[in-house]
């Protein structure tokens, strides 16, 4: 293995930093198209239905704000697809067979319909007929949601690879089912809770933007109006969205044990585990996992960790150190050591090499048929092979720890929003808390932080792994120097903070313009 | 369907898209003439409005090529832009700043002014062509990169599959005059299709009158460059395949002789270039006629697919190594596997579906031209 000692560690980790950037900046536009484009498509089909001119401006006020945010979401879009490519070469091409699919799906079916109905939408006001014109509103959202199905379904085959299979002759993973990679169980999970999300962002930003003209006291039928469709769309989401993560985390549980662990900074686990709610992890440092058994100062739920990760509040839940050192699952079978599938990693990059070889040197079909059942049958632990320390394969406890609490957090303090919102609505006084403005206003930020965290457990959780189980980040890149992913990096750091700083401007001007009515 | 089949249609598929792509950076084309072309306010707008409802075609067909071309030849997509990367990213980031200059430029709050904007739309339009035709070019000129799989399991220099074989990472393309030339044949073919779609979208007939005066010129540059580089590849060396062993050797005439050996593509080559030339001549020639863009695309289109179709079909190395030879690409030796190309076959069964909307909303769209009252009272750039 001395090939892995010529890797630039450097480099490896500007390659991570440029794509969680680009990662970072893309899902600060991503949610709120995906959010806003229902709730323009619910007025504009309010408009079509009555008539009134009201629910007209009050679509087309809120469009004028998707079209500001969509511009930047497709242009961080662009450089997140190319990006596969220009800083994680060997990954492309070891996964390209099953993950580029996806995304050649999500350009030919999602992105053009997006493409060609939002130019509808916006430029057709007066050249098309209303029902086309609600039609195309309504398919633009259809598009930038399918858009969404497509990626996760490659995210979330890179948390759980299914449907493929290692071909020895082409050196490279090879899909073998394509139902089992669009349809896996996590693809689906992801895209529930995922577009929920953004659902529940959508539905804060126009809750809080509505209580700003209320607090302004201006715009008044539209902010109430507005805010009542923001609040019962917001609800209902943040609702479902509970399910789903509860489903979310017991898939995770099932499928990346070790990302669950971190989450909950559990290093030492077992049965009839409790659920922190908070506790002293240094933000700064990786934790002592290998000496301590759980974080200082934790205060936990009992048995709730249990029951979100097998639905059992006695249910065995593994902890760092177990899934280190190999553990008994509740069904009797045994998960293997680091130490041992580092052993098995090693026969199959051993095995491969020999099977190269042999047939470079035109051996015998029952010695290649040897190798190949060797190869096949340690092919899960391929990715173990490059692994040379056991803290490798532990993520960064402190951001999952932390994130995973500020993503709950949020969801459940967007339920007590929407709820008080509504109750605020029935009770015909939503006009004159301002109190309640001021919190709605203030969770537009609180929403963005959320949302952001959801992604920094998800991909920081998978750490240190680009495809799970089966290819390191360090032997997933590209062949370049450290120095120009460092320089890509930060050029681009300035162009989307700049472009950023632009882009908020515009919105606040927009929002204190107000609609047209 | 057989295996070589797929890998023959899906070669078909990636090289559409891409001729689709250079017709439609007709955007980019007209933005490059903001300011030469549009000489008052009014006329800069209208430029802009016109190319401003159509440039996330342009953007959603560059995505779909290269989420095409990695579906189904992800050796290409990792050894090209892994390895190409500063090219790459010049073109990806001068792509960035164009997506959110149009929604920019004239809203309230744009503390960097419209003229900032639009300045990024000029660089862009005419980076953008010409980087992708120096890009393009490569497939017939060559590019500096070795692949090596075994390196993944036993590669003692790195574990890195493909790897370019020089520091610039993409730069030297440039250094290659003859895919400068090619880059700037598409920058002015980009700007003929950018003056001839304006003319026919906007109800301004100064813009028209100096649209057909300007032309001349960058037509005129377009078929010199064109012609020229043409000439160079059909008359000199091209890399072949030895489709028994797979190994890559020098032909000469290589180009001319694949256009030989597949008639259809030498007469579909002579028929886009008489629709190119029959679009921008009657253009120059007519007061009153102002829909050359549709022949000038339509002969773009079939044009440049058979350009690239005569890089990879044939027993050709689509994607030539000039570091080592025996590193190129072949649709053979870098396609993905047949399930995945038939798979992608099935979904590709949609594209006439998803053509076919396209076409009925632009159509929806352009059926009234762009005039001055509707940029300064409706949604506008």
């Amino acid at each position: 293995m001395n090939h892995l000692l010529t890797i630039d560690t450097a480099m490896v980790d500007w390659a991570r930093a440029q794509f969680a950037l680009t990662a970072i900046y893309h899902w600060l536009f991503v949610p709120l198209t995906l959010g806003l484009a229902v709730m323009m498509g619910i007025m504009e089909t309010l408009y079509y239905r009555t008539g009134k001119e009201f629910w007209k401006q009050t679509a087309k006020y809120w469009q004028r704000l998707f079209g500001i945010n969509f511009a930047m979401g497709v242009a961080t879009g662009i450089i997140l697809e190319f990006e596969f490519g220009t800083n994680w070469s060997n990954y492309s091409y070891l996964v390209g067979d099953v993950f580029g699919a996806p995304l050649a799906i999500e350009g030919i079916v999602a992105f053009f319909m997006e493409s060609t109905f939002v130019a509808v939408m916006f430029f057709g006001w007066n050249k098309v007929s209303k029902g086309f014109h609600l039609a195309s509103t309504w398919l633009t959202g259809l598009g930038a949601t399918i858009s969404a199905w497509w990626i996760l379904v490659a995210n979330s085959w890179m948390q759980y690879p299914v449907g493929q299979e290692f071909n020895p002759e082409t050196m490279r993973n090879e899909m073998t089912s394509f139902l089992q990679v669009a349809l896996s169980p996590v693809a689906v999970d992801k895209f529930i809770h995922t577009v929920l999300s953004a659902w529940v962002l959508g539905a804060v930003f126009v809750v809080g933007v509505s209580s700003w003209y209320l607090l302004k006291k201006r715009n008044i039928e539209f902010a109430t109006k507005s805010l009542r469709v923001g609040t019962i769309f917001g609800l209902v989401s943040s609702v479902l969205i509970m399910a789903s993560g509860h489903h979310s985390a017991y898939t995770v549980a099932q499928t990346q044990p070790m990302k669950l662990a971190a989450m909950e900074g559990l290093y030492k686990g077992g049965t009839d585990q409790p659920l922190t709610l908070i506790s002293a992890v240094n933000p700064f440092r990786q934790p002592d996992y290998e000496r301590q058994d759980e974080p200082p100062m934790k205060i936990a739920v009992p048995y709730a960790l249990s029951f979100l990760a097998t639905n059992d509040i006695h249910g065995l839940v593994p902890g760092v150190r177990d899934i280190l050192d190999g553990y008994t699952k509740a069904d009797g079978t045994v998960e293997l050591s680091l130490e041992q599938k580092i052993e098995r990693g090693r026969c199959a990059i051993t095995a491969l090499q020999e099977y190269r070889k042999a047939k470079k040197g035109g051996a015998p079909e029952v010695i290649l048929n040897e190798l190949r059942t060797e190869i096949k049958e340690n092919m899960p632990y391929f990715g173990y092979g490059y692994v040379r320390e056991r803290s490798q394969v532990v993520p960064y406890i402190p951001v999952c720890f932390y994130a995973f609490r500020v993503m709950v957090g949020g969801g459940c303090l967007f339920i007590l929003l929407f709820a008080l919102s509504l109750f605020f609505i029935y009770k015909g006084k939503i006009t004159e808390m301002r109190w309640f403005h001021w919190i709605a206003l203030l969770c537009i930020p609180v929403a963005y932080i959320v949302s952001e965290s959801g992604w920094l457990v998800a991909e920081f959780g998978r750490q240190p792994w680009t495809i799970q189980d089966m290819l390191p980040t360090w032997v997933g890149v590209s062949h370049l120097g450290s120095s120009a992913v460092m320089t890509t990096f930060f050029l681009f750091l300035i162009l989307f903070t700049t472009l950023l700083a632009v882009e908020i401007s515009i919105m606040c001007k927009q929002i204190k313009k107000g609609p047209e009515l | 369907m057989t295996y070589t089949f797929l890998q023959h249609y899906w070669c078909f598929v990636v090289a559409l898209l891409a001729a689709l792509l250079v017709f439609l950076m007709f955007v980019q084309g007209a933005n490059s003439l903001i300011f030469s072309w549009g000489r008052t306010e009014d006329e800069r707008r209208f430029i802009v409005n016109s190319t401003g409802r159509k440039w996330e075609f342009t953007f959603t067909t560059l995505v779909t090529f290269g989420g095409a071309f990695f579906a189904s030849y992800p050796l290409f997509y990792s050894t090209s832009f892994g390895g190409a990367y500063w090219l790459w990213m010049i073109i990806l980031f001068s792509f960035v700043l164009q997506a959110v200059s149009y929604e920019f430029q004239s809203k309230l709050g744009n503390m960097l002014g419209t003229n900032t904007f639009r300045c990024l739309l000029v660089l862009n339009g005419i980076l953008g062509p010409l980087l992708l035709g120096g890009a393009v070019a490569t497939f017939f000129t060559g590019s500096n990169f070795i692949v090596e799989r075994e390196n993944i399991i036993d590669g003692v220099a790195t574990p890195i599959i493909s790897r370019w074989a020089n520091g610039s990472h993409g730069l030297d393309a440039l250094l290659n005059p003859w895919n400068v030339i090619f880059g700037l044949a598409v920058v002015e073919l980009a700007r003929t299709l950018g003056i001839l779609y304006v003319m026919n979208n906007v109800a301004d007939e100064n813009l028209r009158s100096r649209g057909s005066v300007r032309l001349v010129g960058t037509s005129l540059c377009f078929v010199v460059f064109f012609l020229a580089f043409l000439a160079h590849v059909l008359l000199g060396e091209g890399y072949a395949v030895d489709p028994s062993t797979g190994i890559v050797y020098m032909e000469p005439y290589k180009y001319l002789h694949n256009l030989l050996d597949m008639w259809p593509l030498l007469v579909m080559l002579v028929i886009g270039v008489v629709f190119v030339l029959y679009g921008i001549v009657r253009t120059i020639a007519s007061k009153t006629y102002t829909h050359g863009i549709w022949p000038a695309g339509f002969g773009t289109v079939v044009t440049v697919t058979v350009l690239l179709l005569l890089t990879a079909w044939n027993n050709t190395a689509y994607y030539p190594s000039t570091a080592d030879l025996q590193s190129s690409l072949t649709m053979q030796n870098s396609s993905s596997s047949e399930f995945t190309l038939r798979t992608m076959f099935w979904v590709s069964l949609l594209v006439p579906f998803v053509l076919a909307y396209i076409v009925y909303a632009w159509a929806a769209i352009d059926k009234k031209e762009i005039t001055l009252d509707e940029i300064n009272n409706d949604h506008a750039y």
